[in-house]
């Protein structure tokens, strides 16, 4: 069976050894011990396990270790720079946009990976993008705020970057 | 030996709360305890009985001598840290930054100053489990007891050290000071070298509420930050040095017994355990993959009886009683002939926690530490020992803060899994439930059938109400409404899944099934269905939520278009008030419902964390929506049909209305718990809007699992 034996995560290429067909999922919390990236129903159904690969979100359960090979994935563990989160993670805290928090990680990727294409979604349009996400708890219209949020605050840094 | 004997496989509805808290064994002695925590000062909280006990006669007793219901602790260090310890746990309630507010108010203390140790069963008093609402009123009370004595306790050693009076001494940012003299230290300071040790009773006057400066203002998560950058480490991202992957051969059916098992295959792979007690077929591999290929190498025949179906569950529930538990307390009477009467069914549904259970364990010799998501850690342990055989002092749970529970992870089915492979592998063992797993071997809320029947007089009063409600339980089944004549009962029976808490309890059931057929009542007197509520109603404290959320909601609401239709429902539960109101539209050429907007009062006391309560009945609303709407266990045969979320239907942000939330705070009045009742209102107010938009009544829960039939 054919291996993979790097990983490009989160900038930095990490060793492994895992099958081709291994999902990305099992070698980010087996391996790399980057567990902030969560099981939640193994069909692509919940998006606890949601990464980036290439900036585009990806739910790593259904994703062979092999497709992501090579490629820049970014896990809910990369987002901050340093001590400084990314406006998404800040936004999520300022919204208490959780209650158990365990499908935080996946809700977080898929918003960055929503306001990298579209910097000031619509309502709709955030819901559309983050419906495949579940979250149990109810949390539901918090994490709209918070990427709502995250979106003025980037255009805000965005232009205040520009002066 | 088989262990499965030992786990409970039914679980009665409810009957953690009915359940009485065991004595406390406490092992440790305070030396023991200084010994652990370092020099400061320890208050210890015991209930008044335990203080009464020990202050009775003998003048004061050692505090070697430790009272054997100790609710909870609290130490302060040499360096001011304060720790705290509760046996109470963090499934996302948010208690961990509530019951921190409690402690910083008292204590006078900055949160960021504070750590609780939550539901370690060594390190944490006996707790009988986090579920019933019962956080708030009782251990939020006994922080903030043991704290405010703490306060007392340093504000008495500063006094003495300074040679002045005490009352003139000010508590604040974890420091005394005497404006008058200048003299100031911190809780630190004033402790060092110190072992001072104080039990309080769980009696001591406290702040009121109206005082609060901390506690009863919005506080964020307090460790928000490590659930944003993935930092926290919930059960199942437990590791420990050499630890395996755990999976269980599960039967093919519910109550099945095992027929044959052919294990050589699975045992033929490199690196893998393969454990075979009675029952129990399981193996630990160093992947979870590999365990999952080997678990499925293993072939197994299993013999089971037919068992009942989604189909024909209501039918069986009623044709299949049980002794009630208490006699019937009130005199029978005959239905009067103005009565009209219904049936109300309720599905079973599944809790589906995010994270699905999970539990990491590790022997030392006869040594068990488990690492577990639970609501009961000393449950566990307890479940642990017995199937073990080994006394509870050689068994440690942790409970890291985990991925919730909803009353869904009350039992220790997953620790005792983990722990038997570990024995067998000789290593660390993690267990994680698939999806499937947990949608078909958790238990689930029980089905039920519910059937009413009432009369009202001429004057729009209640003058007969009879309620009975097979098999889901009898939480929130009295009415709060006034009749002449009440006959209200819970009637046991026979049940084809196994069953047990979930949030709220049968108060949604009962809730749907009552707030329903009022409203059914109020059209047939031609009664507005909150006049008519109103009239029936003498509490004035559900009245108020009542009156609050027809202001928000505009009620009486006036129809603004075909296909829209508005709900109310409301009631009482577990110290807490709710009302609920509910728009929809009903799409009458499809059959689509959809609720564009709910609006719920709620009242549970004095509020600790405003936001923190807000967001409780926020989530309560949207986890009801899934109940009400199109939640429902499919079964048949003694197999789940649909154990996936591909199957499940769970609500998703495009079914999320409008949510607002109105919050009375009666600071006169002591805080209830929050994470349960605002969910009771939620179907019997959507149910009511899909009858006034439709004049279609429905009477089975889930309403609408396949929308109405188009027309």
């Amino acid at each position: 069976m054919p291996k993979i034996s790097s990983l490009l995560v989160n900038g930095a290429k990490r060793p492994v050894d895992a099958d081709a067909q291994s999902s990305l999922l099992s070698v980010l919390r087996e391996q790399l011990d980057l567990t902030g990236t969560k099981y939640g129903c193994g069909e692509g159904q919940c998006g606890a396990c949601t990464v980036l690969i290439d900036g585009i979100p990806h739910r790593s359960c259904l994703t062979p270790v092999a497709d992501a090979e090579g490629k820049a994935i970014t896990t809910i563990e990369g987002l901050a720079q340093g001590a400084h989160l990314h406006p998404l993670q800040e936004a999520f805290l300022a919204e208490e946009a959780m209650q158990c928090a365990y499908c935080t990680s996946g809700m977080i990727m898929s918003g960055v990976g929503l306001l990298r294409t579209d910097p000031n979604p619509t309502e709709t349009k955030i819901k559309e993008a983050l419906d495949g996400n579940i979250c149990r708890c109810g949390t539901h219209p918090r994490i709209v705020a918070a990427v709502q949020r995250a979106a003025r605050l980037m255009t805000h840094s965005m232009k205040g970057g520009a002066q | 030996m088989n262990e499965r004997e030992n786990i409970p496989t039914a679980i009665e509805p409810e009957r953690y709360e009915l359940r009485e808290a065991r004595a406390y064994v406490f092992d440790l002695t305070r030396r023991d305890l200084f010994k652990f925590l370092g020099a400061g000062a320890l208050i210890l909280c015991a209930s008044s009985r335990a203080t009464a006990l020990q202050e009775s006669g003998r003048g004061r007793r050692r505090m070697d001598d430790m009272p054997k219901d100790i609710g909870a602790w609290l130490h302060i260090g040499e360096d001011g840290r304060v720790t705290v310890f509760t046996g109470k746990v963090e499934v996302g309630q948010n208690i961990r930054t509530s019951l921190s507010q409690a402690v910083a108010e008292e204590l006078h203390v900055p949160t960021s100053q504070l750590k609780l140790i939550m539901g370690d069963t060594l390190l944490t008093p006996y707790d009988m489990g986090t579920f019933g609402s019962r956080t708030t009123p009782t251990m939020n009370l006994q922080l903030r007891k043991a704290a405010a004595a703490a306060c007392d306790m340093l504000k008495d050693l500063a006094a003495q050290t300074w040679n002045i009076p005490r009352e003139n001494l000010l508590a604040a940012n974890g420091k005394i000071s005497d404006p008058v003299s200048k003299n100031s230290a911190t809780y630190g300071d004033l402790l060092k070298h110190r072992e001072l040790a104080q039990l309080i009773p769980d009696q001591d006057p406290l702040l009121p509420a109206t005082e609060w400066k901390v506690a009863g203002k919005p506080l964020l998560k307090i460790d928000g930050r490590d659930f944003v950058t993935g930092a926290h480490k919930y059960p199942s991202d437990q590791k420990r040095p050499g630890m395996l992957y755990g999976k269980v051969v599960r039967p093919s059916k519910f109550e099945a017994k095992l027929a044959s098992v052919d294990t050589s295959a699975a045992e033929k792979m490199p690196g893998v355990v393969v454990v075979r007690d009675g029952e129990f077929i399981g193996v630990a591999a160093p992947s979870e993959e590999l365990a999952t290929r080997a678990a499925a190498a293993i072939k197994s025949e299993w013999n089971a009886a037919p068992q009942p179906s989604s189909k024909n569950v209501f039918g069986y529930l009623r044709n299949n009683p049980e002794a009630r538990e208490s006699s019937d307390a009130s005199p029978k009477a005959s239905s009067p002939t103005n009565a009209i009467s219904a049936t109300y069914n309720v599905a079973y549904i599944a809790h589906a926690p995010l994270e699905p259970r999970a539990a990491l364990a590790e022997w030392n010799g006869d040594m068990l530490t488990v690492w577990t998501g639970t609501q009961r850690p000393f449950g566990v342990r307890e479940e642990l020992a017995a199937a073990f055989h080994i006394p509870q002092e050689s068994v440690q749970v942790l409970m890291p803060d985990t991925g919730s529970g909803y009353g869904g992870k009350h039992t220790g089915e997953t620790a005792i899994e983990a722990a038997r492979l570990a024995r067998a592998a000789k290593k660390p063992v993690k267990v994680v439930w698939t999806r499937k797993e947990e949608f078909t071997w958790a238990y689930f809320r029980p089905a039920g059938v519910i059937d009413i029947s009432a009369s009202v007089d001429s004057n729009g009063h209640l003058a007969y109400w009879e309620f009975t409600n097979f098999n889901s339980g009898g939480s929130g089944l009295n009415t709060p409404y006034n009749a002449e004549v009440r006959n209200e009962h819970f009637q046991p029976t026979k049940y084809p899944l196994r069953q047990g808490s979930y949030r709220g309890l049968a108060a949604t059931a009962n809730h749907f099934a009552r707030e329903s057929f009022m409203d059914e009542l109020a059209h047939q007197a031609k009664l507005d269905p909150l006049e008519f509520r109103l009239k029936n109603l003498k509490d004035d404290r559900l009245r108020a939520v009542f009156e609050a959320t027809a202001k928000k909601f505009g009620w009486p609401p006036a129809k603004k278009s075909p296909g829209q239709g508005f709900g109310i429902a409301g009631g009482v539960e577990k110290g807490g008030y709710v009302t609920t109101c509910a728009e929809v539209v009903v799409d009458r050429a499809t059959g689509a419902v959809r609720v564009v907007r709910l609006v719920s009062a709620f009242e549970c006391g004095a509020i600790v964390n405003p936001d923190g309560l807000r967001n409780q009945v926020e989530g309560s609303n949207i986890m009801g929506l899934g109940g009400a709407l199109f939640e429902a266990i499919d079964f048949e045969d003694g197999r789940i049909l649909n154990a996936a979320f591909s199957k499940y239907r769970v609500p998703r942000f495009k079914d999320v209305p409008a949510i607002e939330t109105v919050l009375l705070d009666r600071k006169d009045l002591p805080s209830a718990g929050a994470g349960e009742t605002p969910i009771v209102g939620v179907a019997p107010a959507i149910g009511n809007a899909i009858f006034d938009a439709t004049g279609i009544r429905l009477r089975s829960l889930p309403v609408v699992p396949n929308g109405l039939a188009a027309t």
